[in-house]
């Protein structure tokens, strides 16, 4: 009680401080030519204040604490504490003071780390920042208070959705909102830049290391997601165009752009404006996707719980950003035809325009598929659903472009059209990912030609990265990294998608059924308790031809609050194909649905996220060594 | 001046975004399709629950001016809870009350309705659920209030309850 | 003997594509019930639901495939009974001619701008 109590009291202290530091940052914007240290110090005291008031919800959820509303509805004495724990921010009260840590951490640890920039700028930058910060606190004491009353004090928790209870799900929010609020950063910080007038070089050099970090959380939390429905939800799938996944997507997508563009603007001063819209875009999108998640307006597996009210503060919120944005840009950004008329663009603009205009495509194609089903609802009260097959469609067949561009672009000299020197290793390498992708199809006995022309892109893709490692410049090792990991993703979702397999069959204890080259037996099943749920286990064996036996154990949870029933797979995974076996009851019957599939290359797949994120990581340590 | 146009333009299309958020917020999440009104009832054959015998439809939606189909079963909690307002219905002599017992098992829903009572004149099984998707319904207890022409006029989808019934009642009167 | 051969060979070929056929038709039901949502789900479809209401679609799938309709005829079926929410692929209809043509508009856009952005340049 006590610890709900101070975190009440210090959110209230917290905003407190968040209020104060914007007169006294006005007052320094024109005084001195230092950064006033009391901003630093109340910066510091916002960050504290929150972290305090962060520090007792965990409090108050490892102690079961039913006192507290939130708690109350999200957890329960029985949960394991690692859960107790991870379910602070597994709801949307304690998440959203989550954001409002991260945000107030990012802020103060931007102030520390910007020494070498403008003073106006860095406080500017402070001032957005703030905007959104105050947002936040008040959207958090108004319509999402984690620190509610509950009289009288139940003696039992509500529990903590079972399918939530996974690693996996406890550290995917806090990377995933380090992403989104690293995008937060840039987006103040190109704000006032455009005030100040320093969108330059010597801007998109220091702007680069946060949207580098943005973009290594936004790619490993949205890859932790996957990661955890693969596991935990629906069959072996791991992408479902969900809304809410779409929703993390759109903001990587436009911090992919963006930070291919800080390439170029920290080279030469070109892209200036279409560099702030991206930065605008970019946490604009987030903002958007917290709306669309946590006002209840789509209908997705993942939404949290649903209120309008949080809604409309959201909306309006949002709204008020993209207005002060829209107005600050049209006012400040500076006329870049008038500035540089002699200039000519490089081979490299050219190639990363080109990147920018496919990744806006795949944007517009996400964002699309997202909200139009809302405007339509709005305006013509047709409701309709838009899945997987809208996506696959109008993405896949714009990606083998993407990936032939990818391929061939960053050697070629687009200024000097005419001399266009296609290398003959080019085209062997071309040869080759085709006659690959040909034996390829035939072995899966698909005749598909987006399939055939999907491989060979990749195929081709990942050719041409390998050859550049062993090229004689030792420059972009991490963008080398990055693309190689780019090809070997498409790739291995690709031939995974091609080669999976499953059977879906009925068994009792006892019986076997032979699938392909296997037989899955079901030897057995087994109860067990434990703290919080009893499970049944399925003792399955699967032989292959060679007579080797893979042994999987799948569970049927009973979870005793609240009261639900789970299916947890379990998956044998090795580096060329995982085996995934789920069972369910089948009502008033003796027998179990028992579904099996061999998925390979899975774990190629999140190996190869890595791979891109390591690209990423690289890059940062590449600048130390530039300084 | 055309960077100011520009900004209007902007500026209103996302006013108009902002606008439509606003009313899909209120819409109801929840969907119900243009609940079949004057669609008529899907023709299905089914078995009897008492004999096991094969019925067909036109024997059992036949000499009355209402029909009113029920879908329930006895593993069914809301169903336990409407029940009674099923019992009330059965009064009505001016209509027929069939019943389509859901992948129930015939020992559980003989007792469900020896406990609680049999307001059905005729019950009907689904075993595996296929009927109630020709029907259109999403699960149960659902219940249909069809016209002597077999037309649908009314669909219910959850359990029945005092202000429903009321609704029923006026319809068939 | 060639006689007996033929035979042979007509009832291979029988078993093999009533084989493959069924293979093809778990596959088909498979691959409609990814793109038929669950109503009473949350955002899932059909084939990764374990809801009543997604197994006893999945059941009706199987049927109607038994009695050979095709893909499409099955969508139009679950259509008319539930409406278009039901199916996950939107169809290209005046409601959706926005949908489909948009992104596209926007990629012709986008190039354009690109294409006047380097005349300038060029210039």
């Amino acid at each position: 009680m006590l610890a709900s109590q101070i975190g009440y009291y210090s959110l209230i202290i917290g905003l407190f401080f968040s209020i104060l530091i914007i007169p006294i940052s006005i007052i320094n914007l024109n005084n001195t030519k230092i950064i006033d240290i009391k901003i630093f110090h109340i910066s510091f005291l916002q960050l504290l204040f929150v972290f305090i008031s962060f520090g007792g919800l965990v409090i108050s959820f490892v102690n079961s604490d039913f006192s507290n509303e939130t708690v109350y509805s999200n957890s329960h004495t029985t949960k394991p504490l690692f859960y107790k724990i991870s379910g602070t921010w597994g709801n949307h009260e304690g998440s959203l003071l989550l954001w409002l840590m991260i945000l107030t951490l990012f802020i103060f640890l931007f102030l520390i780390k910007t020494k070498n920039q403008p003073k106006k700028y860095r406080i500017l930058t402070l001032l957005f920042q703030q905007t959104i910060i105050i947002g936040f606190f008040l959207f958090v004491l108004t319509t999402s208070n984690p620190f509610n009353y509950l009289l009288p004090i139940p003696n039992e928790g509500l529990g903590l959705n079972p399918i939530l209870q996974d690693p996996a799900l406890a550290i995917h929010p806090p990377i995933l909102y380090l992403g989104y609020v690293g995008s937060s950063i840039i987006f103040s910080g190109s704000l006032a830049g455009l005030v100040h007038g320093y969108i330059s070089r010597e801007w998109a050099k220091h702007i680069k290391a946060w949207i580098l970090a943005s973009w290594i959380f936004l790619t490993i939390g949205i890859m932790l997601g996957s990661i955890w429905a693969y596991y935990e939800l629906g069959w072996g799938g791991f992408w479902f165009w969900d809304p809410v996944e779409n929703i993390s997507l759109m903001p990587w997508l436009c911090l992919t752009a963006l930070l291919h563009c800080i390439l170029v603007l920290e080279k030469k001063e070109s892209l200036v404006s279409w560099t702030v819209i991206l930065s605008i875009a970019t946490f604009t999108l987030s903002m958007c996707g917290t709306f669309l998640v946590r006002s209840g307006i789509l209908n997705s597996i993942h939404t949290f719980a649903n209120d309008p009210s949080r809604g409309i503060f959201i909306l309006t919120f949002l709204f008020i950003l993209v207005i002060m944005s829209l107005v600050i840009f049209f006012l400040f950004s500076k006329d870049e035809n008038k500035k540089n008329k002699k200039t000519y663009f490089l081979s490299k603009e050219i190639s990363i325009l080109i990147n920018n205009w496919f990744i806006m495509y795949f944007l517009s194609v996400v964002l699309i598929g997202t909200v139009y089903p809302i405007f339509l609802e709005v305006l013509t009260d047709e409701k309709i659903s838009i899945g997987p097959p809208f996506f696959n469609k109008l993405i896949i067949p714009f990606l083998i472009i993407f990936l032939i561009f990818m391929s061939i672009g960053p050697n070629l000299h687009w200024v000097k059209f005419k001399a266009l020197k296609i290398k003959l290793e080019f085209f062997i390498l071309f040869i080759i990912s085709i006659l690959i992708s040909f034996l390829i199809l035939k072995s899966a006995g698909s005749k598909n030609l987006v399939n055939s022309l999907l491989i060979s892109t990749s195929f081709y893709l990942l050719f041409i990265t390998i050859k550049d490692f062993f090229a004689k410049d030792f420059f972009n090792y991490s963008q080398k990294l990055s693309h190689f990991g780019f090809s070997l993703l498409v790739l291995s979702i690709l031939l995974n998608s091609i080669f999976s397999s499953e059977v879906i069959t009925n068994l009792r204890v006892g019986e076997n059924i032979v699938f392909k080259n296997e037989i899955i037996y079901f030897d057995s099943t087994e109860k067990k308790d434990n703290i919080n749920y009893k499970s049944i286990i399925g003792n399955f064996r699967i032989e292959d031809n060679k007579k080797n036996s893979t042994y999987l154990k799948p569970e049927l949870r009973v979870y005793n609050q609240p009261v639900t029933i789970t299916s947890e797979a379990d998956i044998k995974t090795s580096l060329f194909s995982d085996k995934f076996l789920v069972m369910n009851l089948v009502k008033g019957n003796d027998y179990f649905n028992v579904r099996y599939q061999v998925k390979p290359f899975m774990i190629w797949i999140w190996l190869s996220v890595l791979i891109m994120s390591t690209g990423g990581i690289l890059s940062f340590y590449k600048r130390k060594y530039e300084k | 001046m055309k960077n100011k146009t520009l900004l209007i333009l902007i500026l209103l299309f996302f006013a108009f975004c902002f606008v439509v958020f606003l009313k899909g917020l209120k819409t109801s999440n929840i969907y119900i399709p243009e609940t079949t009104l004057n669609k008529d009832l899907a023709v299905f054959a089914s078995k009897d629950f008492f004999t096991g015998d094969q019925i067909s439809f036109d024997e059992i939606f036949v000499n009355s001016e209402f029909y009113i189909l029920n879908i329930w079963a006895s593993w069914c909690l809301p169903c336990k809870k409407e029940h009674k307002f099923l019992m009330q219905l059965s009064k009505n002599k001016s209509i027929k009350l069939i019943g389509l017992n859901y992948k129930d098992k015939r020992k559980n829903a003989q007792k469900f309705i020896g406990k609680l009572g049999n307001p059905y004149s005729a019950i009907f099984t689904d075993e595996d659920g296929t009927i109630s998707i020709k029907l259109g319904a999403y699960g149960i207890p659902e219940t249909y209030v069809i016209d002597k022409n077999r037309k649908i006029i009314k669909k219910i989808i959850g359990p029945l309850n005092k202000k429903l019934l009321k609704e029923v009642s006026l319809i068939i009167r | 003997m060639k006689l007996f051969n033929f035979f042979l060979s007509v009832i291979f070929i029988f078993i093999f594509t009533i084989a493959n056929s069924s293979e093809k038709q778990s596959e088909l039901k498979n691959k409609i019930s990814k793109n038929i949502r669950c109503l009473i789900c949350q955002g899932q479809s059909v084939y990764d639901s374990q809801s009543d209401f997604a197994v006893s679609v999945q059941l009706m799938i199987e049927q109607k495939l038994e009695e050979g309709l095709n893909e499409d005829e099955i969508y139009e079926f679950l259509k008319d009974l539930y409406g278009q929410w039901i199916v996950y692929d939107p169809e290209f209809n005046k409601n959706t001619l926005i949908l489909w043509i948009l992104p596209i508009l926007l990629f012709l856009t986008g190039g354009a701008i690109i294409i006047r952005k380097l005349k300038i340049k060029k210039l």
